[in-house]
């Protein structure tokens, strides 16, 4: 019991995460900021901001309903943090893996969506509404093939669970080739689930001001960009679990050393996507997602299922 | 679909000044825009009145910040013309020297804020590091990155030494360079082209019929140029094309900024290359006799316009600016009706708009009546008070009429 706790608030729990999220935000900007030829900010910028934010006076707009507008960040937050326990981070096995564990993952990263659509419904405000409908087109564009795109593995691996998914590619690391395509569709489409450039549509700064977040400030703001930094955590450790599975042998230290540089990996494969592009509209976003990436992804899936006839 | 109405400005975070866009939009749609000005105004016209002709140049040139020397140029040059002096070839180059390095800070800086516009604050980073170099030699020349002060009645005030010359041809081989890139950049890079291509389109009929200046006209593919076909300054010596484009929307804007770059960059070889010897001003009396002139100038964002009418004293009587944005902008709502919201910051930008430079004054008509009322200094202090008392705030008695 005392064990689980430890494992749920402090490590790789609660605690584990928010600095690691911290870390990877210091990381994504530092390396954004470099490829810009500028000096970017040092390593505490994160912390520093959201100890900023927690200083500062939360204004909630008198047309929102107050309990809602309080506790969907808390919602965004709880549910990223839930999904990284089905994350194999020191090995090949999570902290409590099950059959099915990849479906409650991905689901439980829905639910921060959600509830950036549902903060900016909530706000009454003209830019907020605008957002929140714009978060959830997105959704409907980058969800298909992001799911798809990790169900191809799965199938390979005849398995729904993470930890199962990850041991089988361990094993295996040659058919790991054969993922590829899905690869580079789960990366194009994490980019959309964490509303970074080109498809930062729902927060598009220079047209809707803040999107969903424009009327959150002081604590509340604070807990929703911390949501958003576990969300990157989250999605990059999927990421390495179920594309990068190698060296998950050894010492647990050894391994967890390896988990952290693959997730800094994918984080600097984000920020270079950051980086190297422009903003897309929402329908050329809805557009590109539904006819490049679901045909790749449709693509994969028949691989993968030659593989696995061929490998019975 | 119900309609919402949302504001663009005055504050928002698209928008570098304040200006007042109203959009209709239904969803994603741009049903109707409303195009509302004034936030600028600061009364210019009427204190150059007050003021001598030397320190309305400094008051002129503070029009706007990124084309001040547009501004300080125009408006002596209509009071050299008034005045009928001839000013030095080698002021005259000088001033053609400032004018082109002015359109390379602008245009460039025009890129680093189209970029950021579309979410692509690479471009933004890139483009301003570059304009680094160009306003380092701005500083070196004239002593400030921007109101460089180099005018004045009858030549220019600093001189160029031929170790700044050296400094300034090694600055556009790298400024070169660089615009390469972009024009590479912007013939290339798909994002960026899907973001720009067939957004803000205006036709060649419609940028004849709204009257646009400047690149937004160019690249519509209307052929006109102050600096061809009324030439000032030097611009009669120089050998440059003009860039014109048939994209008709913000992509061919694009281009032709870019392309004007690398003709700015020819034009400034030549500058130096020809570059006389000579005096640098020439004397002009105090008092500017009796007259008017009309001046134009190319500025980077269009055809720019003054207007002074002297009469024999030491102070103009009357000075008008017209801004290219204020051609620019009444192309604005046609632009941006029909079109998506996510275009409208990046239409808005294309144009250039520096609403610094507009806002003067404007006559209000009563759209219902047809009625027009004009108010007098001491009418218009009197409804101020009014104003403030109606409020609570008494402030009669305080501050002279």
């Amino acid at each position: 019991m005392a064990v689980a706790l430890f494992n749920i608030l402090i490590f790789p729990g609660f605690l584990f995460l928010s600095f690691f999220g911290l870390a990877a935000e210091f990381v994504d900007r530092k390396l954004y900021a470099r490829m810009q030829n500028r000096k970017g900010p040092p390593w505490f910028q994160p912390l520093a901001d959201i100890i900023k934010l927690t200083g500062k006076e939360t204004i909630i707009p008198r047309e929102a309903d107050k309990r809602l507008f309080k506790i969907l960040p808390v919602f965004a937050l709880a549910s990223a943090c839930t999904a990284f326990m089905y994350v194999p981070i020191w090995g090949v096995k999570s902290l409590f893996p099950f059959e099915g564990d990849l479906i409650v993952v991905l689901y439980l990263l829905t639910i921060p969506t959600l509830t950036f659509f549902l903060a900016g419904w909530n706000s009454s405000s003209l830019f907020a509404s605008l957002g929140s409908i714009r978060a959830l087109t997105q959704l409907f564009a980058y969800e298909v093939p992001l799911f798809m795109a990790l169900l191809g593995p799965a199938l390979l691996a005849d398995s729904w669970s993470l930890s199962s998914i990850s041991a089988f590619y361990a094993q295996r690391p040659a058919l790991l080739l054969l993922n590829i395509p899905g690869f580079v569709v789960a990366l194009i489409a994490l980019q959309g689930k964490l509303e970074r450039v080109p498809f930062d549509i729902p927060e598009a700064e220079t047209e809707i001001v803040g999107g969903a977040f424009t009327e959150y400030s002081g604590k509340l703001l604070a807990i929703f960009r911390m949501a958003i930094d576990v969300e990157m955590i989250v999605v990059s450790a999927i990421m390495a679990a179920i594309f990068l599975p190698f060296f998950m042998e050894g010492p647990a230290v050894v391994v967890f050393i390896l988990f952290i540089i693959k997730t800094l990996i994918i984080v600097f494969l984000l920020a270079v996507m950051r980086t190297a592009l422009a903003r897309l509209r929402i329908e050329q976003m809805v557009n590109f997602c539904w006819k490049y990436l679901v045909p790749v992804v449709l693509l994969q899936i028949l691989i993968d299922l030659l593989a696995k006839g061929a490998l019975k | 679909m119900s309609r919402i109405s949302i504001p663009i400005g005055p504050q928002h975070p698209a928008l570098k000044e304040p200006a007042a866009f109203t959009l209709l939009l239904e969803g994603e749609k741009v049903a109707a825009a409303n195009v509302a000005l004034g936030y600028n105004h600061r009364g210019i016209e009427k204190a150059c009145e007050e003021r001598s002709y030397i320190q309305d140049i400094y008051l002129i040139e503070r029009v706007c910040g990124i084309c001040s020397h547009s501004h300080a140029t125009c408006f002596i040059q209509a009071v050299e013309e008034i005045a009928g002096v001839q000013i030095p070839v080698r002021a005259s180059y000088l001033r053609t020297l400032i004018a082109e390095l002015e359109r390379v800070h602008s245009h460039l800086l025009w890129l680093g804020v189209a970029g950021h516009e579309i979410g692509f604050d690479t471009l933004f980073m890139y483009s301003w590091r570059d304009r680094e170099i160009v306003m380092d030699i701005l500083a070196q020349l004239t002593g400030n990155r921007v109101n460089y002060s180099i005018n004045t009645i009858g030549g220019v005030r600093r001189d160029i030494t031929a170790l700044q010359i050296d400094d300034v041809l090694k600055a556009v081989d790298a400024l070169e360079e660089r615009t390469k890139y972009y024009i590479e950049l912007a013939t290339q890079e798909q994002t960026l082209i899907g973001r720009l291509i067939n957004v803000g389109r205006l036709s060649l009929e419609d940028a004849l019929r709204f009257d646009t200046t400047g690149p937004t006209a160019r690249a519509a593919g209307v052929d006109r140029d102050v600096r061809r076909d009324d030439p000032y300054a030097s611009y009669a010596d120089l050998e440059f094309s003009v860039i014109t484009d048939d994209h008709a929307d913000v992509y061919g804007r694009t281009l032709v900024r870019v392309k004007e770059l690398m003709e700015s960059y020819k034009m400034i070889r030549q500058i130096l290359k020809k570059l006389p010897d000579g005096p640098i001003v020439a004397k002009v009396p105090r008092r500017i006799p009796a007259g008017e002139a009309l001046s134009r100038y190319e500025a980077p964002r269009g055809e720019d316009v003054h207007y002074v009418r002297a009469n024999g004293t030491e102070k103009p009587e009357r000075v008008k600016v017209r801004a290219p944005t204020l051609a620019n902008l009444t192309a604005i709502s046609h632009m941006i009706e029909g079109g998506y919201l996510a275009d409208v910051p990046i239409v808005i930008a294309a144009i250039d708009p520096c609403f610094s430079c507009t806002d003067r004054a404007i006559l209000l008509k009563n759209s219902g009546t047809g009625s027009e009322s004009v108010l007098d200094w001491q009418m218009l202090h009197d409804y101020s008070i009014d104003w403030y008392r109606n409020r609570g705030l008494d402030f009669a008695g305080k501050g002279k009429v």
